[in-house]
């Protein structure tokens, strides 16, 4: 360690200003504080500090990820191998959705950590660390088969119009991932949903089939079944799912939002360390639940009467729950506040598979649409605060 | 005495170097230094000059704004320099002493016999004026102005910080002639919070007071958190705050007609050999007391607590408002090698992404290292947790930063001291100078209103 410091210290002159390579500081100056916490101490102030730091913060997030990645990656070689009617052994189905999916991971992370490191450089900033979360997010939240040129213009689009153009990290009131994702969604409709884009056909590399589709295939994600009037869900292939089959997650959909269970982990790790609010991810889930019951009563389409639990079972559901409106930073900022805004998200994500039968999957737009509502419920807990202390002076 | 506030947000830091309860002895220095910038708020008017004969309660300098608040020599002896920085601005006085601590007269009698005006002139002739604070804006108080209440912290929840039970032993009778002292010149009733742990016999015994008995971690024995629970500021009103030690200090000098500035400090934190008490004078140089006492090179020396204390260096002098004077490591060489996702055992937390929450009461080396780097507001709540007030620090800290004066008003500003944000400063992910900014909001309010 001592040598790679050693040397660290000896190029650091020619990325200061003057140096020949100044124009690279921010890049330099990432991975310097990547590899060594910064010597930097307390001035003023506080002289002792907690050791947590945002690459702490954001480091664990993308651990939580982890489990649904991995799972998402080994759901993409199940499905391919499956709609093709081949058997492959568990290390070939990994391996094929390893390939499918890295590709995305790289686009995503070289074009959103490009912008960060041109940013910071121009602003003379140090990086900042929250695409780590971001970029580790999109990939997880696109259909297998979304091209990575599109991709790219997404993250592109927006890394500068929802975060950069309002300060970066910590000033965005959207969701960096989210938006990305409502870009494709609504610039590229066909690449990002119908019956073709949820299950990986085609051969990669030598590996993966190249043999006719089974009877039967389906590429419909069980929630887009159900939007299209359909009593019971099917798998890619035509057989129905019981709840346990929709837990653990081996049907057609959004890489990493499968698996009930991965995403749970994720959860729990989450929460042990308190990175993400326990209260805004419980109220998601209350809400969802409660939301669900009472279109039950009404029963008007096969949406409202899917059971409680499959609504939360099925899509994106869980994984908005857990990695998505947990966001700090588009959150509410006061505590209570955290309960409406999970509520809300929750409510209004299954009023919208509910009610729109263009959008089979309501979590996207119901995390954007409280993310911009977050700081009106800061505002009215803010403001009762302010009214309280007004009433102490008049008393 | 009204029922038991519990305080339930706070956070007790446990760090290593804590004093045992004994007093180490230690000549007192020849070098006194009185910095005006520890009395926040006044406008400094030098009245010595290099080679002046001073005695205990010479005035050094006093407040262009209020000529009555005097800050007053520590020492006798001679004025050995008066040290200027840009625009001429005194940075501190030096005084080297004769070793007499021979003092200016002072009337010994009892403050409750006395008018008002009696008892103010004494205590500003003293130099006592100075170490009245007033909320709002944390600043030397303005004696022209009355206050609703007298606020006194009975102890000290800072880490490594004073046992008041301690160090306030066999002072009952100079204490209650402070209170007295007080409360003449202010009409107000004296509040004294007191903990529930703590004995507190000394301010049990104390007559014409009002005691609060506070439980919980730290900030509960933060004059601004007790202030907030028992009484709160609102717009327009005046507290006064003064450490009990001085509270003493004053009444020492009506019982025995003789200005004395001396104190009880201790001496702590991980890298002091033997932490242990000392009888200090405020000013004084620290040389004595860390001469071979310190281990390791790389240390920082503060005057206060590691929370809002300042730095100094090892000949330093000690704080006006100090009664501790801590001593950690530096970690400005720690290379640590991709820290950030280690298990870094040793190190402590608040969050459970790390595992000090394992190791329930061990004690912690935490030097100056700030763990990261500045960057804007990413985790909530955090400042939630340890901020026992019912004001929104966050809020208040971006009304701060956006110089909004409405906002910061309307958000409890009047309430707030530095000091109270100290722990928000050390749980923050993003690593925000919250008390300076809190100090530059109360600075840019009072020049704003004034």
């Amino acid at each position: 360690m001592k040598a790679l410091r050693n040397f660290l210290d000896k190029v650091k002159p020619s990325f200061e200003e003057g140096g020949e390579f100044h124009a690279f500081r921010s890049v330099f100056d990432g991975f310097e504080t990547f590899l060594f916490v910064p010597n930097t101490t307390a001035k003023r102030g506080s002289h002792i500090h907690d050791c947590i730091d945002s690459k702490r913060a954001m480091s664990m997030v993308v651990i939580a990820l982890i489990p649904a990645l991995l799972f998402g990656m080994y759901n993409v070689g199940f499905q391919h191998y499956l709609v093709h009617g081949e058997d492959a052994s568990f290390f070939a189905m990994f391996l094929y959705g390893f390939l499918a999916v890295l590709p995305k991971i790289v686009v995503s992370y070289l074009v959103g950590l490009g912008i960060e490191f041109v940013v910071a450089q121009w602003r003379g900033e140090e990086i900042q660390e929250g695409f780590l979360v971001s970029g580790m997010l999109i990939p997880m939240i696109v259909p297998v088969e979304c091209p990575l040129w599109i991709l790219a213009v997404a993250t592109a689009f927006a890394v500068i119009f929802a975060k950069e153009v309002f300060g970066g990290t910590g000033y965005n009131f959207l969701n960096v991932a989210l938006v990305t994702r409502a870009f494709l969604f609504f610039a590229y409709p066909t690449k990002m949903s119908g019956d073709a884009v949820w299950v990986s056909k085609n051969a990669m590399c030598c590996l993966g089939s190249e043999n006719a589709l089974v009877d039967g295939f389906t590429g419909a994600t069980p929630l887009g079944q159900v939007a299209t009037g359909a009593s019971t869900v099917t798998d890619a292939i035509g057989s129905s799912m019981s709840p346990m089959d929709m837990i653990i997650g081996l049907y057609p959909g959004s890489i990493g939002e499968t698996s009930v269970i991965a995403i749970a982990i994720g959860a729990i790790i989450l929460l042990w360390t308190g990175i993400a609010s326990w209260k805004t991810m419980l109220s998601v889930f209350v809400g969802g639940a409660l939301t669900a019951l009472m279109f039950n009563q009404i029963g008007a389409n096969e949406v409202m009467n899917m059971p409680w639990y499959e609504h939360i079972f099925l899509g994106g559901f869980c994984f908005g729950a857990v990695f998505m409106a947990t966001d700090p930073v588009t959150s509410p900022r006061v505590e209570c506040g955290k309960y409406i805004y999970g509520f809300l998200i929750g409510f209004v994500a299954i009023v919208i598979r509910c009610l729109n039968p263009g959008y089979p999957e309501g979590m996207m737009l119901a995390i954007l649409l409280m993310n911009i509502f977050a700081a009106v419920i800061d505002w009215c807990f803010v403001q009762h605060n302010i009214s309280k202390r007004l009433k102490r002076v008049n008393n | 005495m009204s029922e038991t506030i519990k305080i339930k947000k706070g956070l007790d830091i446990n760090l290593k170097g804590k004093a045992s309860e004994v007093y180490a002895k230690a000549q007192l220095p020849e070098v006194f230094s009185v910095r005006p910038d520890d009395f926040h708020g006044i406008k400094p008017k030098t009245v010595v000059k290099e080679g002046d004969q001073v005695k205990v309660g010479s005035v050094l300098f006093y407040d262009k704004a209020n000529p009555d608040v005097k800050v007053v020599s520590p020492a006798s002896g001679e004025v050995i320099e008066v040290k200027r920085g840009e625009r001429r601005k005194v940075l501190n006085i030096l005084i080297k002493s004769d070793g007499e601590f021979t003092s200016e007269a002072f009337a010994k009698s009892k403050p409750s016999s006395m008018s008002k005006d009696q008892v103010k002139e004494a205590l500003s002739n003293a130099g006592f004026l100075a170490f009245i604070k007033q909320r709002p804006y944390d600043v030397v108080a303005n004696p022209n102005e009355a206050p609703k209440a007298i606020f006194i912290s009975g102890f000290d929840t800072a880490p490594l910080a004073p046992n008041y039970d301690f160090i306030m032993v066999g002072r009952e009778e100079e204490f209650q002639l402070g209170v007295d002292a007080l409360a003449a010149i202010s009409g107000a009733k004296v509040h004294i919070g007191i903990n529930i742990d703590n004995a507190s016999k000394l301010y049990k015994k104390s007559k014409g007071v009002e005691l609060h008995e506070f439980q919980g971690p730290h900030p509960a024995g933060n004059v601004g958190v007790q202030i907030h629970h028992v009484d709160p500021i609102n717009k327009g009103e005046i507290v006064w705050t003064i450490n009990a030690q001085d509270v003493a200090m004053i009444g020492k000098a009506f019982m025995t007609g003789a200005i004395d500035y001396s104190r009880s400090i201790v001496l702590a934190g991980s890298s002091v050999k033997a932490p242990a008490y000392y009888k200090m004078v405020y000013g004084a140089s620290i040389a004595n007391i860390v001469a071979n006492n310190i281990e390791g090179d790389n240390v920082r020396y503060i005057s206060g607590n590691p929370l809002t204390g300042t730095q100094i260096e090892a000949d330093g002098f000690l704080g006006a408002f100090d009664s501790q004077v801590t001593v950690i490591p530096e970690g400005d060489k720690n290379n640590e090698f991709l820290g950030w996702i280690m298990p870094r055992l040793n190190k402590f937390s608040v969050s459970h992404s790390y595992f000090s929450w394992l190791f329930g009461s061990k004690e912690y080396e935490i030097d100056t290292n700030l763990n990261g780097g500045e960057r804007a507001f990413i985790m909530s709540g955090e400042y939630d947790k340890v901020f026992p007030m019912d004001i929104y620090p966050e809020f208040l800290v971006k009304a701060i930063l956006a110089k909004d004066i409405d906002k910061m008003e309307q958000l409890g500003i009047y309430e707030v001291a530095p000091e109270d944000f100290a722990l928000c400063e050390f749980v923050c992910t993003s690593k925000i100078e919250t008390q300076r900014i809190v100090r530059e909001g109360l600075d840019f309010l009072r020049k704003e209103l004034a």
